[in-house]
């Protein structure tokens, strides 16, 4: 006897949505509206007290928006979803329920850059405190533990080292002490990893990139695994105790396994508003719906181009977990079975000007600031997403002058190489051709 | 609100409200495995509107202390002194699934105590599939993803949770997944499947009682739910299309109109 529950590819396509209650309309319906018509003063009480589910108005919840909340909810097999305006304040959200002035977190040092700012530069302004890690440093998350410490976060696989945190590891730490482990989830998507199987407690998303495929939209989403006990010490009164914006209502014990993204849109999204358009939840939930096609191909993509670019005479290095003696193979085959994802680092012979020439002279590869769209994508981070950074941080967060970082696309295998000898020949002159 | 039954730590949500014993009570009693937490949709409604509501954690169960109990007959007389624990007299009760049970058991060894009583998702008797019951004792997880796909309707399947954000069957799976599923679910449905005096007990009742049933529930099929009402004098029978067997969450608005009426009518506030 097994349970007929629905399974990956069926949810991308069907959950969070009945036709039957949306007039028959197959696809979701954009419901582009900021506001809801109630019943009667009973009913607008009741919505707003929380007595009731339902719709008040679109910075705290949309029908649309709701459709892909419940959907990533399910392929990631969490209780509680909450979308965002982008990956950036899902992340904010998620740090601003958990955290109060005073608190502190343990975050891994191989982060997105723009979370790396976020923890060490605006966090610190509203009282929060960061301890880096580096992510293959498991002692290392559990001796920056504080009395204080309300969370570890972390990237599985580091951007742009491509380095792995030991998530089943990190997240026992996390668990003796207390605290939730939280996992930016953004390049694996729930096809290659679900971080709650691991023992993540709560992940989060930027849906700009692989979920959607089609860089067309910023979203963003926090999804709860709904094993976190808030109510295990006393680091986390905001869950736990009665909370006066709702008449002394106590999260963790009216909900449980939802409490935290309960708070978070309870307080977080009606306090400082990130909402997701519904017209761009509609956007990523098109996008959903081919994301085990899309990963399969990514995937198979980047393994053969590192195959190509370990082979390459003007490459002097190659990143990603499935490569060669990377160190974190192991570990990789263990929690990302079906891939490690399409982000390549790699080493261009020639130092920063050879890599400038290469990044100027490809074509078909975009030069962007953004990864995971289904074009092939290629940035200099030394140069652009990491710029903001000192030389002794760029060092830390695992980069160097030479780092071309490619996100790999869903085009014809040899058409993206064809692109790239084009680049690798101009860079092997590059005085000649980087100002092209 | 923590307070003793039989001397046990015993947690029952007020509904967000502090509880006050001179307020007419509502008692909400969960079904196998799970808590408090499916309530959620009824209890602030009430407690927010002049009655003081209690959805209890059953003995072992999500906040309560304790072993849980063995039968649905000690469930039953354990509901009976919850009343008076909280120094209350009387109280109307809610129960779904097993809750059924357990309720209508309370009514027949505390008749004088108990003033309404509700049924969700009820039936008779609730004999457990045999593979199911193993499982559960076992401490097996696959119990809970067979009792999340029994439990939900067609549509509950696909989500549309009343409250944006939630999914359905992952909440009620990490509900009853947060305890260890032997000695909570595996005891519930032991209980459950050794309960034969339900169409005695529903025989004898004569209160005023309401049965709310979905029209798609796998778990007790609306048949079984249908020869339940008859056996209850009088009773009331409200089927909600579309629905499985966790109509409080998948059908939240309908169970609590459908609530609201009943008790309005057959336990109103005093004036
Ligand atoms: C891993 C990771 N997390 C978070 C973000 C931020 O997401 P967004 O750009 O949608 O705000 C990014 C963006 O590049 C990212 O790569």
């Amino acid at each position: 006897m097994d349970p007929k529950t629905y399974k990956f590819d069926t949810l991308s396509l069907h959950a969070g949505y009945q036709p039957s209650k949306n007039a028959g309309s197959r696809q979701v319906p954009i419901y582009q509206t900021t506001s809801y018509m109630f019943d009667d003063v009973d009913h607008a009480a009741a919505l707003f007290n929380l007595e009731r589910g339902g719709h008040i108005y679109s910075r705290m919840s949309n029908p649309t928006v709701q459709v892909l909340e419940e959907r990533v909810c399910a392929l990631e097999g969490g209780t509680a979803a909450l979308a965002t305006a982008s990956g950036m304040s899902a992340i904010f959200l998620t740090i601003m329920t958990l955290c109060n002035a005073g608190d502190h977190m343990v975050v891994s040092s191989q982060l997105y850059g723009g979370t790396v700012n976020l923890f060490r530069l605006t966090l610190p302004k509203f009282g929060i405190k960061t301890t880096f890690v580096k992510p293959r440093d498991t002692e290392g998350f559990k001796k920056a533990i504080q009395p204080n410490t309300k969370g570890i976060f972390g990237e599985l696989v580091g951007n742009p080292g491509n380095e792995l945190m030991n998530m089943p590891e990190v997240s026992n730490i996390a668990k003796e002490a207390g605290i939730p482990l939280i996992i930016d989830s953004t390049y694996q998507t729930p096809y290659l990893c679900r971080p709650f199987e691991h023992g993540a407690d709560l992940v989060v998303h930027s849906l700009t990139k692989w979920m959607s495929g089609n860089g067309s939209s910023m979203a963003g989403i926090l999804v709860e695994g709904g094993t976190f006990d808030w109510m295990q010490n006393d680091k986390f009164p905001t869950m736990t105790e009665p909370y006066e914006g709702y008449h002394g209502l106590s999260f963790a014990e009216e909900f449980g396994p939802t409490a935290f993204t309960m708070m978070a849109r309870a307080e977080g999204m009606r306090d400082m508003g990130p909402c997701l358009a519904p017209q761009n939840a509609w956007n990523i939930l098109h996008g959903l719906e081919t994301l085990s096609l899309r990963m399969e191909k990514h995937c198979s993509n980047a393994l053969k181009m590192v195959e190509y670019l370990s082979n390459h005479e003007s490459v002097a290095w190659v990143s990603h977990a499935s490569a060669p003696g990377h160190p974190d193979k192991e570990l990789a085959e263990k929690i990302l079975p079906k891939g490690t994802g399409s982000m390549i680092a790699f080493g261009i012979k020639g130092g920063k000007e050879a890599g400038a020439a290469f990044i100027n002279n490809v074509k078909l590869a975009s030069h962007l600031a953004n990864v995971g769209d289904a074009r092939t994508l290629v940035i200099h981070p030394a140069s652009a997403t990491h710029s903001q950074m000192d030389e002794a941080t760029l060092k830390f967060a695992g980069l160097s002058h030479d780092m071309i970082r490619l996100s790999v696309g869903l085009e014809d295998f040899e058409d993206i190489v064809n692109d790239f000898e084009d680049g690798f020949r101009a860079a092997k002159k590059p005085r000649l051709v980087a100002n092209k | 609100m923590k307070f003793k039954v039989r001397g046990i730590d015993t947690f029952a949500s007020t509904g967000g409200r502090p509880f006050d014993k001179n307020k007419p009570l509502i008692i909400f009693v969960h079904g196998s495995g799970l808590s408090h937490m499916v309530w959620v949709l009824q209890t602030r409604y009430f407690a927010f509107r002049g009655y003081s509501v209690l959805a209890v954690d059953l003995p072992g169960h999500g906040l309560s202390s304790g072993e849980s109990l063995k039968t649905i007959e000690e469930m039953g007389d354990w509901v009976g002194d919850v009343i008076g624990a909280v120094g209350c007299k009387e109280a109307s009760l809610v129960g779904h699934s097993q809750g059924c049970l357990v309720t209508m058991e309370c009514v027949a060894q505390h008749p004088e105590k108990i003033k309404t009583l509700t049924l969700m998702g009820g039936a008779s008797a609730i004999p457990m599939n045999p593979e199911l019951l193993k499982l559960a004792e076992e401490s097996n997880p696959k119990a809970v993803d067979l009792m999340m796909d029994f439990a939900h309707g067609p549509a509950g399947h696909f989500g549309g949770h009343p409250v944006p954000g939630l999914y359905h069957l992952n909440v009620g799976s990490m509900i009853v997944q947060n305890k260890e599923i032997k000695d909570t679910l595996g005891v519930d449905f032991r209980a459950c499947d050794n309960y034969k005096n339900g169409p005695e007990v529903a025989k004898k009742l004569d209160l005023p009682t309401l049965s709310i049933l979905g029209a798609q529930d796998r778990m007790c099929r609306l048949k079984d739910g249908k020869i339940l009402a008859d056996y209850i004098k009088g009773s009331e029978v409200k089927i909600i299309e579309d629905c499985g067997h966790m109509m409080l969450l998948e059908e939240a608005d309908q169970t609590l109109e459908i609530l609201k009426k009943f008790i309005a009518e057959h336990y109103p506030l005093p004036n």
